[in-house]
């Protein structure tokens, strides 16, 4: 089984969330959603400022296998967006919990992060696909 | 569980992501797909493609039968060793298969068909035979290992007999040889010069061992696709099958209509297309804005109407953008849209081949 933090939170489509304890969160996909996809090759962030709800998608992730919708795990206000991803996608194969985070958000609400799953519940989910 | 090749356990001791691939477990990659594309674009790269079937064709009427049976025509085979790609066809002229026959001596040929379609394959095949003097057997037992890239028909070389490194240095394009166990063909799916190797099945564990040690890189079946794609190459199922005429599939070139006595299958329903002009024809798409085209996306025009639909889309890593090929109606040319996820988005209608040899080759259709 692919590498699953236990300081994040997950949701069922893959995208992992980490509260960074200052009232934003960071979030990325999984190392399983990268290892579905494959090579990743272009992404769709949402942009710096736009309010996004929990659930509300919010960006597109393409591979050379398919296109995958992001969805916001957390409601709130962007405020940055990992630029890098632009010019090199591959970052989010090498590293999804690091250097391939897609966008921060600062929380409107920080307890919707106690309905999300937490890496054991996250698991099952990964491993029943 | 599914079918095994030879090199499965291989395969997994690589660290290959292994899919399911018409009824067979095969390396999707061994960690990136873009990473061995690139290999065989650059240096040499080998794929295990022992699912393909091949199937022997001999006796006094192997080639009679095999006129009437291929679209293609093996009389234009004059010598051991050529080869031809050709497509099997049925009597109302769609695509059962394409595949790559070789002459091996008189009367006895050597085919190379798809893996998902084998069994529909050879029960057409043994039906056809009807009348005509021809043994049809199946080779389970060989393995076939594409090695493919600037650098392949050196580094086969330096793991071969001096036999064979003498042959392959003697080896036209689209001919093969047999030397010893090994039976060697200057074919491929990549647009790069390259070799198909069918060896015994018992062998291809140690040749595969031997090309990795000669440094020739294993290559999974998600970089052959995107590499075929490149090189403008249909794929059986994506982009024809029965219910699409070889002339609207742009594989009119391989149908030999001369001489007009070889009756073939499918002859008078592909005669009669011709003579009435066909609808659509299949092209390529490029698309240098942000995403990748997909197969079944709508495609529309901004001069013609009607609608066609993509047949096989992939983001292109030698261009850096995504390409397609796309049926289309004939009328379609220059600009036009295609339909991605509710989004009408620009792409230019361009001829079926996008990389040969390595360099960028996009033409205007």
């Amino acid at each position: 089984m692919s590498e699953l933090p236990k300081e994040l939170r997950y949701l069922e489509t893959h995208e992992w969330v980490r509260n960074e304890g200052d009232g934003t969160a960071t979030v990325g996909i999984t190392d399983h959603a990268q290892e579905a996809l494959g090579d990743v090759v272009f992404v769709e962030l949402p942009e710096v400022g736009q309010t996004l709800n929990a659930g509300e998608e919010a960006g597109v992730v393409e591979s050379v296998k398919a296109a995958s919708d992001i969805f916001a795990p957390v409601s709130g206000e962007v405020i940055a967006i990992n630029e890098e991803l632009e010019d090199a996608p591959e970052t989010i194969n090498q590293s999804p919990y690091g250097d391939g985070w897609f966008y921060r958000i600062r929380m409107s609400d920080p307890s919707e992060l106690d309905a999300l799953m937490d890496a054991d519940a996250y698991r099952e989910v990964a491993e029943d696909e | 569980m599914g079918n095994r090749t030879p090199l499965f356990d291989t395969h997994q001791a690589l660290g290959a992501k292994i899919v399911d691939f018409g009824g067979w477990d095969m390396p999707l990659h061994y960690g990136s797909q873009i990473d061995e594309h690139h290999v065989v674009r650059q240096q040499a790269g080998m794929f295990d493609v022992s699912h393909m079937a091949v199937v022997d064709i001999s006796g006094s009427d192997a080639q009679s039968y095999l006129e009437y049976l291929l679209g293609n025509d093996v009389g234009r085979l004059k010598a051991a060793g050529k080869a031809l790609y050709s497509l099997m066809l049925n009597p109302d002229g769609g695509v059962i298969d394409d595949l790559i026959v070789y002459l091996l001596g008189d009367n006895r040929y050597r085919l190379v068909v798809n893996c998902g379609t084998a069994a529909k394959d050879l029960a057409w095949m043994q039906q056809q035979a009807a009348g005509f003097a021809v043994a049809i057997t199946p080779r389970p037992d060989l393995a076939i290992i594409a090695v493919q890239g600037p650098q392949a028909m050196a580094r086969v070389k330096s793991v071969a007999s001096a036999d064979a490194a003498a042959a392959i240095d003697g080896l036209q394009n689209f001919s093969a040889t047999t030397v010893g166990s090994w039976f060697i063909a200057r074919t491929g799916y990549t647009g790069e010069d390259g070799l198909e190797l069918i060896v015994p099945g018992t062998e291809a564990v140690a040749l595969w061992q031997q090309l990795l040690d000669a440094g020739v890189k294993p290559v999974g079946l998600g970089a052959r696709d995107t590499l075929r794609l490149e090189a403008g190459m249909n794929l059986y199922g994506n982009d024809m099958d029965e219910s699409v005429s070889p002339l609207e599939a742009n594989l009119g070139w391989t149908i030999a209509w001369e001489p007009t006595e070889r009756n073939f299958i499918g002859r008078a329903a592909l005669q009669a297309q011709r003579d009435a002009g066909v609808s659509q024809k299949l092209v390529g798409l490029v698309m240098e804005a942000k995403g990748v085209l997909r197969a079944h996306q709508q495609v529309s025009s901004t001069t013609a109407s009607g609608t066609g639909e993509i047949t096989s889309g992939t983001f292109s890593p030698t261009l850096g953008f995504s390409i397609a090929l796309a049926r289309v109606p004939v009328e379609f040319s220059g600009a036009a849209l295609v339909d991605i996820r509710g989004k009408a988005v620009p792409v230019n209608i361009v001829k079926p081949c996008f990389v040969r040899h390595g360099q960028a080759v996009i033409n205007q259709n």
